[in-house]
Order: structure tokens, then sequence, then C-alpha cells
């Protein structure tokens, strides 16, 4: 066997002079990278199998850990990064493809902070969200046309479904079997208290969360995992997805080992299976089989849920949009290339697919130059990080957005971009028992809370200094957003003024 | 028929009305004929046990998707996607099916008279004591059970001409489980590299004479002369056939 040319990615460093050999690190750490050594009553540290996720530095009770990047560096070159270089060496060994975890990390460019808001002064008074009132209430679904009413005044058109949400937040989708039972449990408690929703993702619903179907958006993509007649109505609306901002164009596949008994039950395949969700759903290869999906859902679900169609930010996300509305969806869900994954391709994590920012803008545009804005909600996700995110979408064009990656640091994630190897030392993306245990969903699901509600309290602040008090009345409203360190065509693209026009 | 057989005219009717006639209906009679059916999707969308319907004419796509139990008898062809995602029941189709009938089917039976189309049993799965099954009188087309995960098909290949063949090409491709089995074989060049031929042992044998049994049963026919033990067995190379495709990083 030839040598294996890769090394540590991060150094642990142990203050001797604080370490009392107490094995806390040794017991915490799921990579196995600590180990107590009898003979010279010390830890030692295995550096090559540390993926930085601060467990055993957080849990140390002396604080003698540090986890540095490895400071071996190659001659400096600008096109042969060391990440470039150690990409080669373990394909060289492995000939395997690149498997990441979480989110595309390269330096693309950010829209979000490239975007700055407007506030009123003297003309437009501001408003004082903590003694005025300011709505952030949202209704996500297809709003008819006109309304019609009867001599008596009642109302006779038929009102399409239609999700209330008290914040413009929802949990994104995060598969049982990718992330763990208790994480699922806090995001479904979470939604249920903040009268938001969570979305199940791929995997199906075990039985036990039937009862948070009033806030649960169920999932159907092309592995139908799980899905059945009770699945489906389970919930309060349903979301094809299509595609994944992580890994546009890219099924999934849920290695067996991380097919347990309950995620199992959950998918209703066998134990120890691959769940494979093959790149396409091969009942649709058009927007008419679209179509025809969309209704069969609607069908067995006799026209109650409203159905989200998730696709992911490519080149022509704006035309696939319009075909989206056409075929009936009451929802559009865009997400952008920064969206996390538990496990993806890593060329195509970073290669494919585009910003959200812009995506979102020009798909809002289409809608409203085409007239059938009203008949869709849009729903922005793929790297929401904070509530001017969220504002800043708002004013681009959607109705709502959802959080994942935000949600599971939340929950404690460190973003140690590990979640594949299913050890996730802090009981996120992980089925393993001893670790699962770790994340414990009575206290982390408050910790959903203060989050949500902590950003709900900023959109507010926000909006009341902008001298709106109605989230709605921000929604496509650009001239509340200034571009800085942009060029024309982007500007002309995310259909803003540069700052100081 | 016998006893109180509910009939409605399909015709003219759209699916969405047709399809809440028919649970309405299901409510009080749980026997159900349907007449003049000309292409309406999603009929029998996921009925539960106990309902039974006879269809004449032509059903549309989408003909049992989620259905939960119920039985459906199709006196003409069924279109494409029979059985989508159906968790349980029975279809038998006196005629040919569409393309990727059994899509993800989890439970349930499917009888088809004679051939099916392209993706037949795709993402088929199996759970438990769900154990779906599709059985075909004549041949199928492209990628017959693709993806497949679990339940079992099985084509008899009746009727053939002489340049016809059993499958398409790509059969059992990205299979990581269940069974198919073809009376006669598939080329070797047209086999997915995920799916490998298996000896047939006994409980094959009663498998396949249970099927063949049912199928005579319902289509009428005398297959006295198909022989179980001649029959060419399909299977998932392994269950998790990408294991070391990938490098984790
Ligand atoms: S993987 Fe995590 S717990 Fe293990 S040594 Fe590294 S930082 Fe500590
Ligand atoms: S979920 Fe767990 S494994 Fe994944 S990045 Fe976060 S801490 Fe690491």
């Amino acid at each position: 066997m030839s040598i294996d040319f890769n090394t540590p990615a991060f150094e642990v460093i142990r203050d001797e002079k604080r370490c009392i050999q107490c094995k806390v690190c040794v017991q915490q750490c799921a990579n196995s990278v600590h180990a107590y050594d009898e003979e010279e009553d010390i830890v030692k540290a295995d550096d090559m199998k540390c993926v930085n996720c601060h467990r055993c530095v957080l849990l140390c009770p002396t604080r003698a850990l540090k986890i540095k990047k490895y400071s071996l560096e190659f001659k400096e070159n600008a096109n042969w990064t060391s990440t470039a270089i150690n990409e080669i060496y373990k394909q060289a060994q492995t000939g395997g493809v690149l498997l990441s975890s979480m989110g595309n990390p390269k330096p693309f460019p950010i829209y979000w902070d490239k975007m700055l808001l407007n506030a009123s002064q003297v003309t437009n008074p501001s408003i004082d969200p903590l003694r005025e009132p300011m709505e952030t209430k949202v209704m996500l679904g297809r709003k008819p046309e006109k309304l019609e009413f009867d001599l008596n005044g009642k109302l006779i058109t038929e009102i399409p479904p239609q999700l209330e949400l008290n914040i413009p937040i929802m949990f994104s989708a995060m598969s049982y079997g990718s992330i763990s039972r208790n994480a699922h449990e806090s995001l479904a408690r979470a939604a249920s208290e903040l009268g938001i929703f969570y979305n199940t993702g791929e995997g199906g619903l075990n039985r036990d969360f039937y009862k948070y179907g009033k806030n649960t958006i169920v999932q159907v993509a092309s592995g139908r995992f799980g899905v059945n007649k009770d699945y489906l109505n389970a919930g309060a609306a349903i979301e094809i997805k299509i595609g994944q901002g992580a890994k546009p164009g890219i099924g999934g596949h849920l290695p067996g080992e991380k097919v347990d008994e309950d995620v199992s039950a959950t998918r209703m395949i066998p134990e120890g299976s691959d769940a494979i969700s093959p790149a396409p759903h091969h009942d649709i290869y058009s927007i008419e089989d679209l179509r025809q999906l969309i209704y069969s859902l609607k069908e067995v679900t006799d026209y109650k849920k409203p159905v989200f169609v998730k696709i992911a930010a490519v080149h022509n996300a704006a035309a696939i949009a319009s075909g989206i509305a056409r075929a009936g969806a009451d929802a559009i869900v865009i997400d952008g290339f920064r969206g996390g994954t538990g496990a993806a391709p890593t060329r195509v994590r970073d290669n494919v697919g585009i910003p959200v920012e812009l995506a979102l803008a020009t798909i809002d545009q289409r809608l409203r130059e085409e007239g059938i804005r009203n008949q869709v909600s849009i729903i922005a996700a793929g790297s929401i990080r904070n509530s001017a995110d969220i504002v800043k979408a708002i004013a681009l064009g959607a109705d709502a957005v959802y959080i994942a990656s935000a949600a599971v640091i939340a929950l404690g994630c460190h973003m140690c971009h590990a979640c594949s190897t299913g050890k996730c030392n802090w009981g996120i993306a992980t089925q393993e028992p001893e670790l699962v245990k770790r994340l414990n969903p009575d206290i982390m699901y408050k910790r959903l809370i203060n989050l949500i509600s902590a950003w709900n309290h900023e959109i507010q602040e926000i909006l009341g200094g902008m001298g709106i008090n109605a989230i709605d009345s921000l929604r496509g409203n650009r001239l509340m957003l200034r571009g800085i360190d942009i060029n024309d065509k982007e500007l002309e693209i995310l259909g803003i003024k540069y700052a100081g026009e | 028929m016998g006893q109180n057989m509910k009939t409605i005219d399909a015709l003219n009717m759209n699916y969405r009305d047709l399809n809440n006639l028919i649970s309405e209906t299901a409510e009080v009679d749980k026997n159900i004929t349907l007449g003049n059916v000309y292409g309406q999707r999603y009929i029998g969308r996921g009925l539960p046990k106990k309902v039974k319907i006879k269809i004449y004419g032509t059903p549309g796509n989408d003909m049992a998707a989620y259905m939960d139990g119920a039985e459906l008898e199709i006196f003409g062809n069924a279109q494409d996607a029979v059985g989508n995602t159906m968790n349980d029941g029975k279809i038998i189709v006196h005629g040919s099916c569409g393309d990727t009938a059994g899509y993800s089917m989890r439970g349930g039976e499917i009888y088809v008279e004679g051939n099916v189309g392209y993706r037949v049993g795709i993402h088929m799965k199996e759970y438990r004591e769900m154990k779906p099954i599709i059985v075909a009188g004549g041949k199928a087309g492209d990628f017959l059970g693709e993806y497949m995960a679990g339940g079992a098909i099985i084509l008899l290949g009746m009727n053939l001409k002489k340049d016809e063949d059993l499958t398409g090409r790509f059969c059992g491709t990205g299979m990581h489980g269940g069974t198919i089995y073809l009376n006669g074989k598939t080329e070797k060049y047209k086999l997915g590299k995920e799916a490998v031929k298996v000896k047939l042992d006994e409980t094959d044998i009663t498998f396949l004479k249970k099927h063949i049994d049912l199928y005579s049963k319902y289509f009428k026919k005398d297959l006295t002369a198909l022989k179980p033990e001649l029959f060419v067995k399909y299977c998932a190379v392994n269950k998790n056939p990408y294991k070391n495709m990938y490098c984790r990083y």
C-alpha cells in the first residue's frame, strides 16, 4: 500500500498543565480522536481524525483543549491551494467521488451583504413596534383573481387552501434519517409553539410525530419514502421536492448503515437497505407531468392542502417557476446554491446552481410580468443567516423563508461539515443512540423558539424603521433596497438602485 | 355482480367530479361499475379496502395512485403510472398498461393481461409484510424494475412475435432489492450492472405457481404449458450498491 499523502486538517492542542486526565474528551469524541494512555497517564490525540466540531473543547472541564487549523503549509500558490492538492490526494487514494456536507463554502458573492435597507426620516414617520401594532403574519397559498360576494355580502369565491404563519420563517426540509429523532422533535415542537411549520424532508413521518401535523409540511421526493395516504393527510401542506440548492439535478442517497429500525419504520423500507432517491421523479418529465403529480396529491387530500414545489436555483429558474405556477402549485420554494445538505458530491455542491437572491428577484419579476404572481407564494431558501437576510428576501419578493442551517446551528451544530459520516457529536446528523441522546429536545426546542422570536423582533424593528406596519407591505417593495459594491447588471437583475440613487 | 352494484356513467365527467362521486358512492356501495371512462385520471386514488370497482373504457394516468386496499378491474387498456405509490390493493387490467406502472408501489398487486411499457416497477419497495407484485402476460419496455428496492415482477412473456424480446434494455438497473422473474432470459447486455441472475429455489417455484394460477384465473387462460421451473430469476447484486462510490471529505 502506498503511504497516505493526506495530513490532518486540524490540530488538537492540549494544555498539559490544565489537563486532569478526566477522560471526558475520550468519551465525548465519536471520532475517537482522544485516547488515554495508561502507562504514561496522559491523554493523547490523533489529529488525523479530528473534524473540528468543538465538542471536546466545550465539554473539557478545565478548558485544556484548543483546536487549530493544522499549520502545515504547501509552497504558496494561489492556484494550487492546499484544498486543491489534498482533494487530489484523496481521490487518487480512494477512487471515490468527493462527498461533502453543509452548504457551498466557496467565496462567491453574497448578495444579502450587498444590499442595504432603507429607513424613514422626517416625511414618513417610523413606527415603534414595541408600542404599536406590527403584523408579521403571512398567508401562503394561491390567491384568487377576484373575490365575489352574494347580495347579502357573503363571500362566494372558493378560497384555495392557505397556510397561516405567525412569522414568515419555516424550518426547511431535513429528513428523518439525515438528522436524528431528537432534532426532528425539537423542530416539530418549536414550530407548533411558534405557529409556523417544519418540513419532514423526504424520509417519511414517524408515527410519534403525527401529533404535530398541524405545523408539519410533508415532503414527496422521487424516492417516495414513507409516502402514503395517511402521511399526505397528516400534514398541513405537501411539498414536492424536485431539487435542492446544495445539489441541483442530483438525487439523494441515505446509506444503509443509517437505516436503523426507527428510520426504516418511518421510511417504510427494510432496515439496512440503501434509501436511494433517483435524480428525477420518473413520473415527471414535463410541466404537464408536474401538474399531474400536483393534482394527484390534491385529489388524495381532498384539495384541502396547499402543494408546494421546491426547486434548486438554477440558470433558468424564472421560466421554470412560471411553469410551476401554471402547473397549479400553491407555492414555489426556491433553494439557493448555498443551502445545506447532509451529503452532496463536493463538485456539485460547490459549482452548480446560482445564489438565491438573484433567482428570487428574477422569479418574482417574471411572475409579475406574466400577471400570475398572485397565483403562487414564493418561499426563499438556501442559507438565510439572520433577520436582515429575511427582510431583504421579502423586499425582493419572497412571501416567507425557509431556514435549515441556521436552525441546526441553534440546536448546537458547529458547522464541522462532517454530517455524512453519521457521527455528529452534537446529536444532530446521526442515528447512533448514544449520540442522539446528547440532544435534549426539551431544552433544544426552546433555543429554536428563542432564535425565531428574536428574529421576529428584529424584523419588526426594521419594518418599523421603514415606516411599515405589516410584512405584506414589504413584499416585493424593492424601493426599500439599495445595492452597494455591485455592477449594473447585478442591479438590473436584482431590480434595485445603487446606494445614493 | 349480484349484490347491489352501483353504476356510474363517466361520460363527459371531469376527473375531480368523477373521483368525488366514486368516493361518495363507496361510502354506501362497496361495489361500483364505471362505464364510458375516457381518460379520467386518478381513478381509485387512495381508496381503502373492500371497495371494488369495475372499469369499462380507458382510465387515465395515475390510476390507483396512493391506493390503500381497493380492487380495480379494468376492461380495456390502462395508461401511464398505474398504481403510482400504491400502498395496498389489487388491479386487474384486461389489456395492456403504459409506462411506470407500479412506480414506488409499496404493497398490493397489479395483474396485466398483455404488455407493460417503460420503467415498470421502478423503485418498487417492500416493507415488513407488504410485498408488492406486478404480473404481466406479455413483455416489458426498457428499464424494467429500475431502482427496484423490493417486491416482485413476473413477466410471463406470452404471445411474443418471433423478433420480439421479453424485456427492453437496462433491465434491473440500479436494483437494490426485490426480484424479477422472467419466462425466458434477457440478453446479458440488456441487464443493468446492479442486477444478477440467481438460481430458482423451491420458494420461488411455489411463488411463481401461485401467481401463474391467479393470472389464469383472472384472465381465464389455460397456462398449464407454462413451466415455473424454467423461469429466470434476477436479484440485486447487493442492497448497498453505491457504498464504495464516495470518499467522505
Ligand atoms: S472531532 Fe470534535 S470532539 Fe473529536 S477531537 Fe475534534 S473537536 Fe474534539
Ligand atoms: S450537524 Fe453535526 S456533523 Fe453536521 S456540521 Fe453540524 S455539528 Fe457537524
